[in-house]
């Protein structure tokens, strides 16, 4: 998902009798579906692994502006440049959100965005990937925001306060993303020849990389164990990703096109889709900067916060001499 | 001719919000901080609603059944009658709030004085469009005021991006066959007279960001009358109208 | 600048030794909406000043129609009362149940009360 991988104590999951008085209370909040609130006490690791995965999370939404931006200069049209710039820029907005819910917990903007740009953090996957043509901005929104929004509606209901009130404004967003990158599928799909071809084409390239998204198997992790002890996960992996195809597969075949999977079948003991699991040694090529556009990504933002640098210093300055100024005048 | 001459005249209107509209929007993704990439977007996402109308409008008078589309993805550079100040590249992030904010002090004013068009039509365009424009002033003056009152760095690069763009602000104000036009159909204002607002607000502003206005008030020409742009227009229009070029006919 | 985490004291920073950088600070944004509602607390953002909080709040709050009147407040000023306190300061009110209006039976024949 946009937060993959995310590491927790790696610890397993301790009973409550195993737990000190106050982890025992603390756990037995969220049991009862209390919101924790930043000043709360929490355990380390609950801290931690939250600050790891909002952070994640956020950086996700700001890398993931780069592949959609590729496209606004050459939108085709004057209201597709205006939609998509929205979307794009309702990506920043959610970046924003996540940061700042991040920093309830004790990190600075600044801090994450560094560790970001070290690479020390990571982004999800799906942004390593680039955007070809215009039914790539289809793609991505059908199938890229449609596998986030598995992910974060569910989210809504995390323990944490600050991050789930941060995803109730996300998914109220959100829901215009998916819908405008269909449209365009649709457009492409019933368009002329060349159209269609690139709208297959577009599918093509996405679908097993939007499959990852959700990250491998974690039925057996210890981390996802804590995490979903935890509530700030709150469904498995496979969960999700069969939720994904169940839905997706319909809408491919009302498109007209077809999903780049041979063995795709219906399966009706388990009311849902086999499908083929992505290429997983991909996967980790890809996270581990391998992607066919991991430099590129990164050397975007690095750049974008270098040259941003004597912005941000000049306003902080001039406000700051203004703040004296009017000190000096009481 | 009064026709023609509207035509030219809106077209002079929606190819500035065109041009400015998609240089803002290059900046999305990669801008100093979140909050100014949100800001931006929202600055260009007004300036290609108000392309819409404005060559919506156009298009409406000329008859020939083309679309604000058709008008912005299928003309070439000749065709453009946007100031050269807007189709100027981006720069720095300090050279493009000093392009935004020379273009805003008289575009706010030019929106003003077109809400008393005697075209009713356009007066509407102007009134939508006048409140966008007041608040892009607003905030693009104040980044100038921040930046050029910043650091000794800031302050540096600020006068630069001035020096750089003050030769494009006498354009705005130049009377040509099209404004005498518009003015004794009293459609729109003498580009003259917006002079003197323009200036005391940007000698303010320049003031309080600490900024000295170029003494040498040349002015280059030939962008709103489409004689002859800059080469940076060219290339702009092969990225923006290149899916349009390359499939001709298709519905996107 | 003011400390990232300032708007929760209680909250023990991540880390402690390291000197924090000079961030524009955080401000939390109150919004009122159409309908004559209060404010409401949206979110934070960073912004170098006041002016440009209420700026940068109308720019990231605001884009689909939400308000009319935006507060800002830089996140360090405010003052938040302490989880531990939750019990002493909440609970009392529990007991209280005459101050709601449904505590009193009116007889429907009374009319509208």
């Amino acid at each position: 998902m946009y937060a993959q991988m995310v590491k927790s104590t790696g610890q397993g999951v301790k009973s409550l009798d195993d737990m000190e008085p106050q982890e025992r209370a603390f756990q037995e909040r969220i049991d009862a579906g209390d919101k924790i609130e930043p000043k709360d006490w929490m355990p380390d690791g609950y801290r931690k692994t939250l600050i790891r995965q909002i952070g994640q999370h956020g950086h996700s939404e700001i890398v993931g502006q780069l592949p959609e931006g590729n496209w606004i200069t050459r939108a085709p049209t004057l209201e597709r440049k205006a939609i998509l710039l929205a979307k794009v820029q309702d990506e920043a907005g959610h970046g924003l959100y996540l940061y700042c819910a991040a920093e309830t917990l004790g990190v600075s903007r600044d801090e994450l965005t560094e560790d970001l740009l070290s690479g020390k953090m990571k982004y999800s996957s799906i942004f390593n990937y680039p955007t070809l043509t215009w039914a790539d901005m289809g793609a991505v929104g059908w199938l890229v925001d449609g596998a986030a929004i598995m992910n974060q509606v569910p989210l809504q209901r995390t323990s944490y306060g600050p991050y789930a009130r941060a995803m109730v404004r996300i998914c109220k967003e959100e829901s215009f993303h998916q819908r405008q990158g269909y449209d365009i599928m649709m457009k492409m799909a019933r368009g002329t020849p060349a159209q269609k071809r690139m709208a297959q084409d577009a599918l093509n390239r996405f679908w097993y990389p939007s499959l990852m998204m959700f990250g491998p198997s974690d039925k057996d992790s210890v981390h996802s164990a804590q995490s979903m002890a935890w509530k700030i996960k709150m469904n498995t992996n496979d969960e999700l990703r069969q939720k994904f195809v169940d839905q997706t597969v319909p809408q491919a075949e009302y498109l007209g096109l077809t999903v780049p999977d041979e063995t795709l079948q219906w399966n009706e003991g388990k009311g849902g889709y086999d499908f083929a699991e992505p290429d997983w040694s991909e996967f980790f090529d890809v996270i581990k900067g391998n992607g066919p556009c991991n430099r590129e990504r990164l050397a975007a933002r690095n750049k974008a916060w270098d040259d941003g640098k004597w912005v941000r210093d000049g306003l902080l300055a001039h406000a700051e001499k203004r703040a004296s100024k009017k000190v000096a005048a009481e | 001719m009064h026709d023609n001459a509207t035509f030219e005249f809106l077209c002079r209107m929606g190819d500035n919000t065109l041009v400015l509209g998609h240089r803002v929007s290059e900046w999305c993704g990669v801008s100093p901080v979140l909050e100014e990439d949100i800001a931006l977007a929202n600055t260009a996402l007004d300036l290609i609603g108000q392309t819409q109308m404005w060559l919506g409008l156009a298009g409406d008078i000329e008859g020939k059944g083309r679309s604000a589309d058709d008008l912005a993805m299928l003309r070439d550079v000749w065709d453009f009658r946007n100031l050269l100040l807007v189709e100027q590249p981006n720069g720095d992030f300090g050279q493009t709030l000093m392009r935004q904010f020379l273009f805003d002090a008289w575009h706010v004013r030019m929106l003003q004085a077109l809400t008393g068009s005697s075209d009713k039509r356009i007066a509407e365009i102007a009134a939508k469009a006048v409140k966008e424009a007041s608040y892009h002033v607003e905030r693009s003056g104040d980044t100038v005021i921040g930046l050029g009152d910043g650091t000794a760095e800031s302050h540096g690069r600020m006068q630069a991006a001035l020096d750089l763009l003050w030769p494009y602000v006498g354009e705005m104000f130049i009377c040509d066959d099209v404004d005498e036009a518009m003015k004794s159909a009293g459609i729109a204002p003498d580009p003259n007279d917006l002079r003197a607002g323009f200036d005391s607000h940007v000698t303010q502003v320049m003031t309080d960001a600490t900024l000295l206005i170029p003494e040498d008030d040349f002015a280059h020409k030939g962008g709103k009358n489409g004689h002859r742009h800059s080469e940076h227009l060219g290339h702009m229009l092969t990225q923006m109208q290149w899916l349009q070029r390359a499939y001709p006919g298709a519905s996107w | 600048m003011s400390a990232p985490n300032s708007a929760y004291p209680d909250t023990p920073e991540a880390q402690p030794e390291k000197p924090k950088r000079h961030e524009w600070p955080l401000w939390e944004i109150f919004i009122r909406g159409q309908h004559g509602m209060s404010h409401r607390h949206v979110g934070s953002l960073h912004a170098a000043d006041a002016e440009m909080a209420i700026k940068n709040a109308r720019d990231v709050y605001t884009r689909r129609n939400e308000g009319v009147s935006i507060w800002a407040v830089q996140a360090s000023h405010i003052a938040a009362s302490s989880p531990s306190h939750k019990g002493p300061l909440y609970e009392p009110s529990e007991s209280k149940v005459y101050r709601h209006p449904t505590f009193f039976d009116i007889p429907d024949e009374v009319g509208a009360m």
